[in-house]
């Protein structure tokens, strides 16, 4: 097997108290598309900055092409032709493409022949980019394509990618992926990341599985389904949640034409944002990065104020009410940054639960903190949301991304709140606390609460939510119901194709809520 | 090779033993410090740390002035540990501790020269009040046109410095003075004086104050969801915002506690140490207390202790320049090292040392 363009034997890291990699050996063979997957906290990432030169492995070896591979640091890793394109883009957004594509060289040609080159090659991979336009004016996608040219005018021969398409369009994923399969005929291999199991079996050729820091499988993925990958990552079965019908109840929460200025020149605006959720009904807002969902999850949450009236809670305005009003109405929600937004990172998980509970939960008494009754309920939260800590004791930042995330969406689904929102609930979580969290929403739905989830995993969304919006430069298409979307609905509704008004199915007079309601009764009969 | 590595959480054992840890190598480099001037060193540790508590001649006069000075360093400085935990940084606790001492003393010099039990108590209200109206203008402006509380609070600071000297020469200038500048002495007219409770202690109404403002601050953080509140919003600002802490509110809240403790400070100090109002009664306090805060880890115990040994090295500092001959500056210097060290030890509360050893490769 000499054939293998890089090839693992052995690699181990340990970091204090874990063992990020346990002897993992693999082989990517030129050309190949070879999918690393694995749960959070698998070992993916310590692998490939291994690889990449990030990280020194403890032990193990590597080779390339035949030859001793020992990179010290990226930069030679990038000698050797080695690339990677993360899932955190490193960009100037102040600068252009161009200027951004020559601060990653280590001898960048002259400006006008490096803007030709990008030219030239980001046309060839179907990847247009124009190399005089800020970073800062460039869609999520478009500055993947600076990262992903970045590092193709090295011309790499194996190319990393950490979870590129997490925050793509469905189209968008499409054109990735005609470039990747380009770079494979040529040669290029690619080392592909990712967690949707389902771009992975239309597009990768091997997949190597590590389940904590051990490989425990390899396989071809389009000869598998993605629940037979997904349990080999996980080692047990998985049952997908379960559906239950309920029958929509009153409106719950509702926005009318929330219409509300970007607080500073990186926010987006709202434009008359419109919906309804019903009790039993799961709304599921969907759309690409930073099209509003902050903003619109901040005006939720109650920590940005919107205009009187085009917010409602059980029919009641709440449009200037604060977190701790709304909460004590029954809306709870869930914001998307766990460290730091919906936790405080140095603060233990009982002072965590006093964030958002309070005298209504028994937790305090004339302002002075029940200690003990604190723990208990965040005890309680750890036990029902299988929360993996030493105990309440330990400092948020302690916790792992998806155990924090299993606490903050808990901490508010066990008040079995009226109506519940919350962005990205599974954002960076592994595939078992996943669907737990999805269950618990749907199980929350189905005992009568109404629930808002903002995502950008559109399978997550078509898979729990009643109700499907696609938010696109600070507007919310009219919600259509799940069952009867198809997949190019869909990302034209992501596109901005479907704006309140010129949606098909509603009149431009039509308020949404009711163009909703009639939609509901189409279903129903 | 050492690296620092990053703790999962802070440790409580070094958080502990930092500040001894500070004191112990500020002894060692003061030591230093004091042998290249040509004193001999333990000599000097021992003038400054031992002296004042153990040595029979000097410890009579010296235990209660501790007492003395520690207790307006401590009582502004739980003040502003409220706001040092929140993010709120009030730097001017000297010209709220000056205007503190103006209202409460004109309120008393304008009954000079009626008898009645009230007066002090009015005096105690009137001092809270300056300081709580000077600490509102850095927090009105903050909250308002989010200006920098920093520089706007540290500004004032020289802003009351000429409403003191002014006042010392002319508004509330004593009339039977001969024109001499300074006020009235307080100390001598019982009415409005601030004695010492128990003669000989050094123990005053404001050491009391301390006290209790150290017990409140105690339970108010470690019981009170306020506590938590106001840590939150120094820790991570978005979380407070998300469990529904106005901003607005913690800076208010904040420069209230910390305006109204340096008042009731500058207070107590003019009717009972200082006496009267004079240019420069005022000795630095509002800006020790800074010190005292963070070498007390923002935290209640920690500063009544921190106040106590900052007060010792105050003492310890002046009897050694009389009794060694040692420079002022060498003295300031030494407690400038006490801060330097425990912000540099502090580290080792959030990070660890490892022992790496390089792979061959």
């Amino acid at each position: 097997m000499t054939s293998a363009l890089l090839r693992l034997s052995g690699i181990t890291k340990s970091y204090p108290g874990v063992r990020a990699n346990d002897d993992v050996s693999f082989e990517i063979a030129p050309g190949e598309i070879h999918a690393l997957l694995g749960e959070n906290g698998a070992g993916k990432s310590t692998l490939v900055k291994a690889i990449y030169g990030l990280v020194k492995p403890d032990a193990g070896q590597m080779t390339l092409n035949g030859e001793r591979y020992v990179p010290a640091e990226p930069r030679a890793a990038r000698a050797a032709g080695v690339a990677m394109v993360f899932q955190h883009f490193s960009l100037f957004e102040a600068l252009s493409v161009a200027e951004n594509v020559s601060l990653g060289m280590e001898d960048p040609p002259p400006r006008r022949r490096l803007a030709a080159r990008i030219r030239e090659v980001s046309q060839a991979y179907g990847l247009p980019l124009e190399p005089d336009r800020l970073v800062g004016d460039l869609s999520v996608g478009g500055r993947q394509r600076v990262e992903i040219i970045r590092c193709l005018l090295q011309n790499p021969r194996l190319l990393i990618m950490d979870e590129p398409t997490s925050v793509l369009t469905p189209q968008e994923v499409d054109t990735l992926f005609t470039t990747l399969r380009k770079l494979s005929a040529e040669c290029t291999a690619i080392l592909y990341i990712s967690h949707k199991l389902e771009e992975i079996r239309a597009l990768c050729d091997a997949a190597t599985i590590l389940r904590h820091g051990k490989v425990v499988g390899e396989c071809v993925p389009a000869a598998r389904s993605a629940r037979e990958m997904a349990e080999m990552m996980v080692g047990t079965d998985l049952t997908p949640p379960e559906r239950s019908e309920t029958r929509p109840g009153a409106v719950m929460l509702e926005a009318r034409a929330l219409t509300l200025p970007a607080a500073t020149q990186f926010a987006t605006p709202l434009r008359e944002v419109s919906f309804a959720v019903r009790t039993g009904e799961i709304l599921g807002i969907g759309g690409v990065a930073g099209n509003g969902q902050d903003e619109l999850m901040a005006v939720l949450t109650g920590e940005t104020r919107a205009p009187a009236g085009t917010l409602l809670l059980g029919g009641e305005d709440i449009a200037l009410a604060g977190p701790s009003d709304r909460r004590a109405m029954g809306l709870r929600t869930a914001p998307e940054e766990r460290l730091g937004h919906a936790a405080a990172p140095d603060m233990s998980l009982t002072e965590n639960m006093l964030l958002t509970s309070g005298a209504a939960e028994g937790l305090l008494s004339r302002g002075f903190v029940r200690w003990a009754a604190a723990r208990e309920a965040a005890e309680k939260v750890i036990e029902t949301f299988d929360v993996r800590t030493p105990g309440p004791a330990v400092a948020a930042r302690a916790l792992s991304g998806g155990n924090l995330q299993k606490f903050v969406v808990g901490r508010e689904v066990v008040q079995s709140p009226p109506v519940f929102v919350v962005n990205q609930p599974t954002w960076g979580v592994d595939a078992a606390a996943a669907a737990t969290i999805r269950q618990a929403l749907m199980t929350l739905a189905a005992t009568g609460s109404a629930v808002v989830v903002v995502s950008q995993d559109l399978d997550e969304l078509l898979e729990i939510a009643t109700w499907f919006a696609a938010m696109n430069e600070g507007t919310l298409s009219v919600p259509r119901r799940v069952a009867t979307l198809s997949l190019e609905e869909i990302g034209l509704m992501l596109g901005g194709g479907e704006r309140p008004g010129n949606g098909p199915e509603a009149p431009p007079d039509a308020t949404p809520p009711r163009t909703q309601a009639a939609e509901a009764a189409r279903a129903q009969a | 090779m050492l690296r620092l590595e990053k703790r999962p959480q802070p440790s409580r054992l070094w958080t502990a033993l930092t500040p001894i840890l500070a004191v112990l190598a500020t002894m060692v480099a003061g030591g230093l410090l004091f042998a290249a001037l040509g004193k001999n060193p333990v000599e000097a540790i021992r003038v400054i740390f031992f002296d004042p508590l153990f040595n029979d001649q000097v410890a009579s006069f010296a235990r209660p002035q501790i007492l003395v000075k520690a207790g307006p360093l401590i009582l502004i400085a739980i003040g502003l540990s409220m706001g040092f935990r929140a993010g709120i940084w009030n730097i001017g606790a000297e010209g709220q501790y000056i205007m503190g001492a103006i209202f409460g003393a004109a309120v008393g010099l304008a009954l000079y020269p009626m008898d009645h039990a009230l007066i002090f108590p009015l005096m105690v209200v009137a001092g809270a009040l300056g300081g709580w109206l000077w600490a509102m203008i850095p927090a009105i402006l903050k909250i308002a046109f989010r200006t920098n509380e920093i520089l706007v609070s540290l500004l004032l600071v020289y802003v009351a410095e000429q409403i003191l000297a002014s006042a010392a020469l002319d508004l509330l200038r004593n009339p039977d003075g001969g024109g001499f500048p300074g006020s009235r002495d307080l100390s001598e007219w019982d009415t409005a004086s601030n004695l010492e409770l128990i003669a000989g202690s050094g123990m005053h109404w404001g050491v009391v104050t301390a006290f209790i403002a150290v017990i409140a601050a105690y339970v108010m953080l470690s019981r009170h969801i306020l506590g938590v509140h106001l840590r939150l919003a120094g820790q991570a600002p978005r979380a407070a915002r998300f469990a529904g802490v106005r901003p607005g509110m913690v800076v208010f809240l904040c420069f209230t506690v910390s305006g109204v403790l340096a008042g009731l400070a500058g207070l107590f100090e003019v009717t009972g140490p200082a006496g009267q109002i004079s240019i420069d009664f005022n000795v630095g306090y509002g800006f020790t207390a800074i010190i005292v805060a963070f070498l007390g880890r923002l935290n209640p115990i920690g500063i009544l202790l921190a106040g106590l040994l900052m007060a010792l090295t105050y003492i310890g500092g002046e009897l050694a320049q009389f009794m060694l001959g040692l420079p002022a500056a060498a003295i300031q210097a030494f407690q400038g090292m006490l801060l330097f060290f425990l912000l540099a030890l502090d580290m080792l509360s959030n990070y660890r040392f490892r022992l790496v050893t390089r792979e061959a490769v």
